[in-house]
């Protein structure tokens, strides 16, 4: 079937309207040797042969084992009232708000949303939306780039290696020194950093809490960067917000991160949504949609896309970012999720999934595992296994257990090790089945 | 309207959680956050309340007609909302095929990727697609990045790429971030790239040559196929942008004209919903011989019949999103792609194309035409004659407002003064397009007996004219 509202007798009344005998002349500038060498496509379904075959497919997935895993991207419970806003087709069938007069409505959202943002990050302004964490990441040291104009780029191990390998693949043609330093004792290396900040570095790249979990206070390293006139940009989880020391309050000059915890599903990689805020000094640098206030002609507040001589509609080769089409509806998402969970909300939540986590972490040690890292953690952390990850893995899938993150995969020192995660959805007797399978297993 | 943050009462909450394990140790007063973001405090129904109101002051294609030229605001089916939120599909963490048999929990879902990549690769006559790119400008970036691997595969010493001042903005930024200079070729009074001008800018040089076909102005190049081989004879790869391929749909493959790279706006042609402004999708298509330089990772089909990631790609040009792409949009391609099948997508650009010509002939007597041809599935027409009386694009667009009718993307291409560029598409009836001449006619007459009723619209709405220049002066981007 299709969507095509014009019957045969429409279609001939606006041919007859054009002088026309059939649709087949208006493609005549298409030369005949271009006609298509093959266009063999299965012929259409209905709505409900289509719906019944997704349902096949969708059955072969197998989505519902209880899984640790995490890396970045979390299960978090998304309250109902999330999708009963997105899913109002008033927002989600419109486009960039080009014409602010009848989209105030996005408009207002993606200033409520940026204000939350920035306040969430503590830094004074937030973009309307970047793709994901990793290309949010990426942007970050562009601009950083250009702020500076310097060339070198330091990168700490702790940095989600998604986005490590992200960074280097984007920035692979820019002759960039682009410098990964490694961490100790599951933390940030503090003389490594230092000693690789010189006058050429134009920024240093950290992430709280890092890849294996573990909580960093950087405020004495933003101190040492800025005395070398390096900014400093922090990735961070924002549900650890909640109760964790935010990268503005440590002095960081961008921060960027993955915002599918805010309200959006795992949805097997996307759409996700790149959280980017800065300082104002920094604004005009900043890639990326941006809202701001503004009034009509009786002085009624309303709002507006601000800033657009930054953007490649206008600057073509020039802008700031190639950047058009960007991740509103996830912002939007973000914003209802937030605003659902409140100021005491996000706090409890922060609470909760850092509870569970050190539950789990206490109930591994009474039967002798060993954690890789002393360092406190907040929903996240390393299991030294006797033996390699990937056995473990393999075993526990067999019983519908999700154990994690082989870290091998991307620390080949760390074979043996698995990244497990918490979020509010494990009870606690999921965690306790966890703790006895793996004694079992182990 | 309130800001959310205005309505905020103090005490009030929505969602809760309870615990079911034991309280943590303290955390360290160095790792604590200081200041608690200042969110709102409120109930839920007024959460609800709040954004359904907001949502009421918003335009979108299931309020009216919304011919944004080059965005393709086309119908969004619902079937594909529906089944993106089955949890079988959007409760799949994306690591999970990356485990040591952990392909086998996700079958379905890479089925999807696959089989999503086959079907595009037959419509434009590529050999394989990647499903990672975000969006379109991401897919530009994608293949520039392939355009770069290419040549530096081949020692080639390639440093500027060859764009019409026609192109849409995203294409020289694009190749600007690869480093890339950028020529721009002028359009000719035809309303297509100069060859002429081409063929004296084409050297060793070049990398690249960035097309849209048909292009912003909805005019179909009938020489492109010879562009492509002058391109290739200096072995410049020629990419195309997708985002207006709804007009030739099983017409011409841009893989058959001579193309080598493509993206395709998935938001565009094949009907995923534009979200405000995202999430779009942006999967990028080449020929054989760019194959190897495609990003990881790519999905493939096990000669056991079974679907794994495959990492092994040594020329690649790397990872470009941290999965596979924007897994819920690709979905709803999909979806859409089995939906209409073969004859529907012919059925798509066949009306397409008819819906912006009848539009054409309607509005050309009383709006300026700068090219007077047959479109393809969008025009440009332009505001110069209403401007002789003082009343610009804008003006015309604003008034339409009054009208119901989401304006046309104007002062796009750059080439037109006074531009309206305007893309129907085929899910819009005659009654419709009917309708939205009428305001055009109408409002041209106004110009004519009243500009300034045009002048100072829109008058019907909540909010009358915004000031853009004092927002960009006294920036204020947070409550």
């Amino acid at each position: 079937m299709d969507y095509i509202p014009n019957t045969d007798e429409d279609r001939a009344k606006m041919l007859s309207s054009l002088g026309l005998s059939s649709i087949e002349e208006l493609f005549r500038d298409i030369p005949g040797e271009l006609k298509p060498k093959s266009f063999s496509l299965p012929s259409g379904k209905s709505e409900l042969e289509v719906l019944q075959y997704l349902q096949k497919l969708a059955e072969k997935n197998n989505n519902k084992p209880l899984s640790f895993l995490g890396a970045g991207f979390y299960d978090h419970f998304i309250p109902p009232a999330v999708e009963a806003i997105t899913s109002r087709s008033e927002f989600y069938t419109s486009y960039t708000p080009y014409q602010p007069e009848i989209s105030q409505g996005m408009l207002q959202a993606l200033y409520e949303y940026q204000t939350a943002i920035s306040d969430l990050t503590g830094m004074e302004v937030a973009n309307a939306s970047l793709y994901d964490g990793g290309t949010a990441l990426y942007e970050a040291a562009m601009m950083a780039l250009r702020i500076t104009k310097r060339k070198k780029v330091i990168v700490g191990e702790g940095v989600n290696p998604i986005y490590r390998r992200m960074l280097s693949s984007y920035t692979k043609n820019l002759n960039l020194g682009l410098r990964e330093i490694s961490t100790s004792k599951g933390l940030v290396d503090r003389e490594k950093i230092k000693s690789g900040l010189d006058e050429d570095t134009a920024c240093l790249i950290l992430q709280n809490p890092n890849f294996f979990g573990c909580l960093d206070d950087f405020s004495d390293l933003v101190e040492f960067a800025h005395n070398k006139g390096v900014l400093v940009i922090i990735s961070v989880y924002p549900i650890s917000l909640g109760i964790i020391k935010s990268p503005g309050e440590m002095g960081a000059d961008i921060v960027v991160g993955e915002g599918q915890s805010l309200g959006l599903p795992l949805s097997f990689g996307g759409p996700y949504l790149g959280l980017m805020a800065t300082l104002k000094k920094y604004v005009r640098q900043m890639p990326g949609r941006i809202v701001g206030e503004t009034t009509d002609k009786e002085n009624k507040r309303g709002f507006v896309l601000t800033l657009q001589t930054r953007e490649q509609h206008i600057r073509r080769e020039k802008a700031t970012s190639n950047i058009c089409s960007n991740e509103t509806l996830c912002a939007l998402s973000a914003l209802v999720y937030l605003s659902l969970l409140g100021k005491e909300g996000i706090k409890e939540l922060a609470n909760l999934c850092r509870d569970k986590t050190y539950y789990l972490l206490k109930s591994l040690s009474k039967i002798g595992m060993k954690t890789k890292f002393s360092a406190p953690v907040f929903n996240e952390f390393v299991i030294e296994l006797p033996l390699n990850a990937d056995t473990i893995i393999k075993k526990l899938l067999k019983k519908g257990i999700v154990a994690g993150f082989p870290l091998g995969r991307y620390y080949p020192e760390m074979k043996n090790c698995l990244l497990v995660a918490l979020t509010e959805k494990q009870s606690k007797e999921d965690i306790d089945l966890f703790v006895k399978t793996l004694k079992e297993i182990k | 309207m309130k800001i959310i943050f205005e309505k905020s009462v103090k005490g009030r909450r929505a969602a809760r959680f309870n615990s079911d394990v034991p309280i943590s140790p303290k955390l360290p007063d160095n790792l604590k956050k200081e200041k608690q973001a200042e969110l709102p405090e409120l109930a839920e129904i007024d959460i609800i309340r709040h954004f359904t109101n907001l949502s009421r002051n918003n335009f979108g294609v299931d309020n009216n007609f919304y011919p944004l030229g080059s965005c393709t605001m086309k119908y969004n089916p619902k079937l594909g909302e529906i089944i993106a939120r089955d949890e079988r599909f959007s409760g799949l963490h994306p690591i999970l095929p990356q485990l040591p048999e952990g392909n086998l929990l996700t079958q379905g879902a890479l089925e999807v990727i696959y089989e999503t990549g086959r079907l595009l690769s037959e419509i434009t006559g590529m050999d394989e697609f990647t499903t990672q790119p975000l969006a379109g400008a991401h897919g530009e970036l994608t293949g520039m990045m392939i355009v770069s691997a290419y040549h530096k595969k081949k020692r080639n010493k390639k440093t500027r790429v060859i764009i019409p001042d026609s192109a849409h903005g995203t294409n020289p930024a694009s190749s600007a971030i690869c480093g890339y200079e950028v020529t721009t070729i002028p359009t000719n009074k035809n309303g297509v790239m100069d060859i002429k001008k081409f063929k004296k800018e084409l050297n060793n040089e070049i990398a690249a040559v960035m097309l849209t076909c048909p292009n912003t102005l909805g005019l179909f190049n009938s020489d492109i196929g010879k562009i492509c081989k002058m391109a290739h004879s200096m072995d410049a790869l020629m990419y195309y942008d997708g985002a207006n391929l709804n007009a030739i749909l099983g017409k011409c493959r841009p893989g058959d004209i001579g193309f080598d790279i493509v993206h395709l706006n998935l938001h565009k042609t094949f009907a995923t919903p534009h979200g405000g402004g995202g999430p779009g999708a942006g999967p990028v298509g080449v020929k054989e011989s760019l194959r190897k330089f495609l990003p990881i990772s790519q999905v493939v089909k096990g000669s056991d019949g079974k679907y794994f990631l495959n990492y092994n790609q040594q020329d690649s040009i790397g990872y470009l999103a941290p999965f596979y792409g924007n897994f819920a949009v690709i979905l709803k391609a999909y979806i859409y792609l089995l939906t209409l099948g073969k004859e529907g997508l012919i059925k798509v650009a066949e009306n397409a194309v008819l819906n912006a010509n009848y539009l054409l002939a309607q509005l050309k007597k009383h709006y300026h035409l700068p090219y007077d041809r047959t479109c393809m599935h969008e025009f440009v027409i332009s505001a110069k004659r209403q401007k002789e009386k003082g009343v610009r694009t804008l003006d015309v667009a604003k008034r339409l407002l009054d009208f119901g009718f989401h304006p046309p993307t104007i002062y796009f291409p750059l080439i037109v003064e006074e531009a309206m560029m305007i893309e129907p598409t085929e899910t819009e009836s005659k009654e419709t397009l009917d309708n939205f001449a009428e305001a055009m006619i109408k409002i041209a007459r106004e110009v004519e007996e009243n500009p300034k009723v045009v002048k100072t619209a829109p008058h019907n709405l909540l909010i009358s004219r915004l000031d853009e220049v004092k927002a960009a002066r006294e920036l204020n981007l947070r409550w």
